[in-house]
């Protein structure tokens, strides 16, 4: 029988490996944007299986809210990518220290 | 039961797998690639969580939107690989000691618990004639309105500023001003000049 606590073991296994993914990923901004729609998808997880456990549509809204700032998020961020790249022909992390003192 | 169980730990195995990809994959087209797979698989693992219309908007607007910007974005930079991926064996211990201990912690955190207090966390069956997606649009016009308002003013800020960072004006580029070409008047194209006939000599 699968239950609550299934979805919450599966969430977390999801989060944790995008955790891992930021750490080992620091050179790529794209694959660090990645890694925090991973780690939303897992929050997302957590939120649609204690919805169908209490039986409360409330969780889903969130959900709901949460895909669309995660979208502007993506936008945004990407937007920002492709001037950093325009700019200094690279996407490199580490090389982001211009406003080093 | 037994085969919704196996279908379960298919999809979720499947789901590992593909996040496994996104975080180790050598080029970045092929991560995308892996954040398709799995954003999929959550959809179908939401899908069996009786959560359909969120399951639908997931495939829809994740991978039919965000996850093709995504990969437009990553072939239009043309990343070289290898530069990229220096650094992967140096974190790598460090990001598996840490992703351990959160991972040991979480679990039992979620089972041990569950196993103290005793309590049942299966799904219960939803009621009869229930509708997922009346369900949320019932309490997403009513109750939220005002969240769902300020949605889609993020929605509309994440438009304006993804245009404003991204263009560029480009000097020397010939193009023409439309405002300037309409509200021209003709007393400042035209000079008449008044001049008197030359006589013949």
């Amino acid at each position: 029988m699968i239950g609550l606590q299934h979805y919450l073991t599966l969430s977390a296994m999801l989060f944790v490996l995008s955790i891992a993914g930021i750490i080992v990923n620091r050179r790529n901004l794209i694959l660090l944007l990645m890694c925090i729609e991973l780690m939303l998808l897992a929050v997302n997880f957590n939120f649609i299986a204690f919805s169908r456990y209490l039986g409360d549509a409330t969780g889903q809204i969130f959900v709901f809210f949460i895909l669309t700032v995660a979208a502007a998020e993506a936008a945004i961020g990407l937007a920002i990518l492709v001037v950093l790249f325009r700019n200094r022909r690279s996407i490199s992390v580490q090389e982001l220290n211009t406003m080093k003192g | 039961m037994l085969f919704h169980t196996l279908l379960f730990y298919v999809f979720a195995t499947v789901l590992i797998g593909a996040a496994l990809g996104v975080v180790f994959a050598r080029n970045p087209v092929h991560s995308i690639m892996f954040l398709v797979l799995t954003f999929f698989q959550a959809a179908v693992l939401w899908l069996m969580a009786e959560a359909e219309f969120l399951a639908i908007v997931l495939v829809l607007v994740y991978v039919g939107a965000v996850m093709v910007l995504f990969l437009f974005v990553v072939m239009m930079l043309n990343v070289e690989v290898e530069a990229v991926k220096r650094g992967l064996v140096r974190y790598a211990p460090l990001a598996i000691v840490i992703s351990l201990i959160m991972a040991v912690e979480l679990v039992q955190l979620i089972w041990v618990r569950g196993a103290v207090t005793g309590a049942s966390y299966g799904f219960a069956p939803n009621p009869e004639g229930y509708d997922n997606t009346k369900a949320l649009g019932a309490v997403l016009y009513t109750e939220h309105v005002y969240a769902f308002e300020i949605a889609a003013v993020v929605l509309l800020l994440a438009i304006v500023a993804a245009i404003t960072l991204t263009m560029r004006k480009r000097p020397g580029l010939k193009v023409q001003d439309i405002g300037k070409q309409v509200s021209v008047r003709a007393k400042d194209r035209v000079r008449i000049v008044k001049m008197k006939s030359e006589s013949k000599s």
